[in-house]
């Protein structure tokens, strides 16, 4: 039998445009919606870096040139896995896996460490990069939040 | 977000930096301490992390980008008083090859 799909407790999905002041704003979003399952601070901490890194590739890369809408779409799942999807619409990645190399940037001399990646891939449990020059990117981070009750045991 | 900075007689310029560090706070305080590097010509510049709140990979690059500058000065670097969570984005990047941190 096919496992039924599992739909979320909780979502939150917002547009905003590729300012550099979004970063934060993307940050108290995701903040404050994760905030509701009671991480620990590292956790919390975790989650919101790894978006901060993603949302300031969409600016930096994506619409080098230019302000389009990034979407971001936060969920909850009853396992306590929250799944965030940072989409935009911009200039695309030609190569991903020289993308995600640590220590890699298109932008030597504007002072990017070319780490965003590979924060994201430490700090999450997963990463999924999809990218078509042209047509955009899509980035999946998902992060499981253990229960205080886990901790207890 | 905002940065403190001040330099004793003996050359120390200590930037004390505060509130979050991403990309879109990177850009002022890296204008506000090459300002005052260029002002005062410190023999050492120290950047104090206790105040912040928040750091993403931006927080490396600028640190990266004040070594240049130091180095061109024939000056040093350190970091001092990083929470756990920047000490970890920090060694991510092997900073500690490069940099002090005390």
């Amino acid at each position: 039998m096919p496992r039924p799909k599992l739909s979320p407790i909780n979502e939150l999905s917002a547009t905003l445009p590729s300012l550099s002041v979004n970063e934060k704003l993307a940050r108290s979003l995701v903040s404050s919606f994760v905030s509701l399952f009671d991480p620990r601070l590292d956790e919390l901490n975790d989650i919101k870096t790894s978006v901060s890194e993603a949302v300031t590739n969409c600016i930096v890369h994506a619409y080098r040139d230019s302000v389009g809408p990034i979407e971001l779409t936060i969920r909850a799942y009853g396992s306590g896995v929250i799944y965030i999807k940072i989409k935009d619409k911009g200039c695309g990645i030609a190569d991903i896996r020289q993308a995600m190399e640590p220590m890699y940037t298109s932008l030597p001399g504007e002072e990017r460490s070319g780490l965003g990646f590979s924060v994201m891939e430490s700090l999450c449990d997963s990463v999924e990069v999809k990218s078509r020059p042209g047509a955009g990117t899509t980035v999946v981070l998902r992060k499981r939040i253990k229960s205080r009750m886990e901790y207890a045991h | 977000m905002a940065v403190y900075i001040t330099t004793d007689s003996d050359g120390v310029m200590t930037a004390a930096l505060t509130g979050e560090i991403d990309h879109h706070s990177a850009a002022w305080l890296r204008t506000d301490i090459e300002t005052a590097i260029n002002d005062s010509r410190p023999r050492l510049l120290r950047l104090d992390f206790e105040k912040v709140g928040f750091m993403d990979s931006s927080g490396v690059g600028l640190v990266m980008g004040r070594l240049n500058t130091m180095r061109r000065l024939r000056g040093e670097l350190e970091l001092v008083n990083l929470p756990d969570y920047i000490r970890r984005v920090m060694l991510m990047a092997k900073i500690d090859r490069y940099v002090k941190i005390k």
